[in-house]
């Protein structure tokens, strides 16, 4: 065995390692100390894999080194040059890269040592949760890429299929455990991922914060498992320290996934197997008429108004109009009106997606309000401009039979008036007409959001 | 069932836990950054991959143990600059210009 002392030092530089952790995710979730919170867990991280490195036993050092070269150089730059607006695709393939490691760590482990049964029990199941991860993270980044199309893709008895896929997929790893025969490991594996991709393909862009946040929480059960199958190897104090990082990301993560849905009133199964957005409401009619605005009148309006409201959505996020947003707010503080930021917990394509947006820009977050604080404010409010957001505004979630009936909703309708920001007159990501933009106070205000509060601006400085 | 095992089951245990106390009441703020955040820290299987890569004894485990520690940096260097560049936005003494990198 290893010479004793070193495996010692080791251990001991991992229970440093967990601790740290665990106070960096504690600090993480604070404002205030959140920072600190990456600097730790990022000098516990770089403390364990330094201390891997002289785990006795070890070879095959020049692969290791390629292989940490390539890769940390590689993350690193990706996310350095990429552009704040498509974070969330970035977060979705950097989890993926995670499960996908452990999928193959756990492949490893099979084809070294396939015979002890509880071993290589836990690492397929390890497998199947890290193929699923990896190959649904990977279809949610073409997706918020924009190299799929983000509106569900609905394949003819899905459910079935999907079923079958994940059942024979299963039985092919239990099989190959039960055989000691590494050959059966193909199927399993192929399987798996094709079942993450059909499980990830019907699933629409709205709802990819449920989507990042579950995947990111199933890594971290991916990447514990590993550290149960590594435990009874040689070199086991390693998969400890997996152990506990992955537990603590797959709990963590799942309570925030719950979070994200309950913020839709909608079950997590609901999500993934709804196929939501894909089918549209029929059968109701929305009484009114469309009313379009022009900007000079809503810089009017606002130039006037005590308190504006804005509440942003995708469509901001899109035109990457959070610039032009703070213009905005910045004019009307100086002439006087009080601008408050309604932030809805699902508007965007990943939690916290407009915060971080706005945070871009250097819109201090005290003037940012979750859904529960805004709400109560829109009757006295004189103008709620909302910058392409849709179904997180619309009031057809107080109306019974509605798909997205009983969602809790941003309140806007409340408000003396609103202007709502849209590309054109279709329909949000949930299919079903939008009750607000048919509503007396309400406006319309087409174009692309960049452009038009751009417009705004202009018309308040000219005015001024 | 190995001794070890057992061990490892009741850290698991422990771990929820933790997981759960430690991000119940974040605010809506930091779900981004906890998320992303949190995505780093299962970069912890990069450990994981090292140790499968350096224990690897043939050809084929060899190359699939690279793929391993390949995605497991990534994760790890990706999720850090990722999650750093969304709180230096985030922190208060540097608002004004050039945050945006």
């Amino acid at each position: 065995m290893s010479p004793p002392g070193v495996q010692d030092a080791i251990n001991a530089v991992y229970v440093v390692a967990v601790l740290v952790f665990i106070l960096g995710l504690k600090a993480l979730s604070g404002p205030s100390t959140a920072r600190r919170g990456i600097l730790y867990a990022g000098i516990a991280m770089l403390l364990a894999v330094i201390a891997t490195f002289f785990s006795p036993g070890l070879s095959n050092f020049g692969l290791i080194a390629l292989g940490v070269i390539v890769g940390g150089l590689g993350g690193w730059y990706w996310a350095r040059v990429v552009k704040m607006t498509a974070m969330p695709q970035m977060v979705a393939m950097f989890n993926g890269m995670g499960a996908g490691a452990a999928a193959a760590i756990a492949a490893v482990e099979l084809l070294s040592n396939l015979s002890d049964r509880a071993t290589a029990g836990l690492s397929i199941a390890g497998a199947i949760i890290g193929s699923i991860s990896i190959a649904a993270s990977v279809i949610a980044f073409l997706k918020l890429q924009g190299w799929l199309p983000s509106k569900p893709i609905v394949l003819p008895a899905r459910q079935v299929v999907n079923t079958a896929v994940l059942g024979v997929g299963v039985a092919f790893g239990i099989y190959a455990l039960l055989t000691a025969v590494t050959v059966w490991l193909l199927p399993f594996f192929v399987l798996l991922l094709l079942y993450g991709i059909l499980l990830a393909l019907p699933i629409g862009g709205a709802d990819m914060p449920v989507v990042i946040s579950l995947t990111n929480a199933l890594t971290g059960v991916a990447v514990g498992l590993d550290g149960f199958a590594l435990v009874n190897g040689p070199l086991g104090d390693a998969g400890y320290a997996m152990v506990i990082a992955g537990v603590l990301v797959g709990s963590a993560g799942s309570l925030l996934t719950l979070l994200m849905a309950r913020a839709m009133n909608r079950s997590i199964s609901n999500v993934f197997f709804g196929a939501f957005g894909a089918t549209e409401e029929t059968g109701v009619t929305v009484q009114g008429q469309l009313k379009p605005i022009v900007a000079s009148d809503v810089a009017v309006m606002m130039a006037y108004a005590n308190q504006v409201i804005i509440v942003p959505g995708y469509g901001m996020a899109v035109a990457q109009a959070q610039q032009k947003v703070k213009e905005l707010a910045d004019l009307l503080e100086s002439k006087g009106v009080s601008v408050k930021f309604g932030i809805h917990p699902v508007a965007g394509r990943m939690p916290g997606h407009m915060n971080v947006l706005l945070a871009e820009v250097g819109i201090s977050y005290d003037k940012l309000f979750d859904r529960d604080e805004i709400n109560a404010e829109f009757p006295a409010t004189d103008v709620v401009l909302v910058i392409g957001a849709n179904d997180v505004v619309n009031p057809a979630a107080h109306r019974q039979g509605s798909p997205i009936y009983g969602m809790p909703i941003l309140d806007v309708e409340k408000a003396k008036s609103v202007i709502v920001n849209k590309r054109g007159q279709g329909k949000g990501f949930a299919g079903i007409e939008n009750d607000l933009f048919y509503r007396e106070n309400c406006h319309m205000l087409y174009g692309d959001a960049q452009k038009a509060i751009g417009d705004i601006v202009s018309e308040l400085k000219k005015a001024a | 069932m190995a001794a070890d095992l057992w061990t490892a089951l009741f850290i698991a245990l422990l771990a929820v836990f933790t997981g759960y106390e430690v991000i119940s009441r974040v605010p809506v703020l930091l779900h981004t950054p906890l998320m992303s955040g949190s995505n780093f820290i299962h970069g912890i299987v990069l450990v994981g991959a090292i140790v499968a890569l350096g224990l690897a004894t043939n050809p084929v485990e060899q190359a699939i143990g690279l793929v391993a520690v390949v995605m497991g940096a990534l994760n790890v260097t990706g999720g850090y600059v990722v999650t750093e560049r969304i709180l230096a936005m985030f922190d208060r003494s540097k608002q004004k210009k050039g945050g945006a990198a």
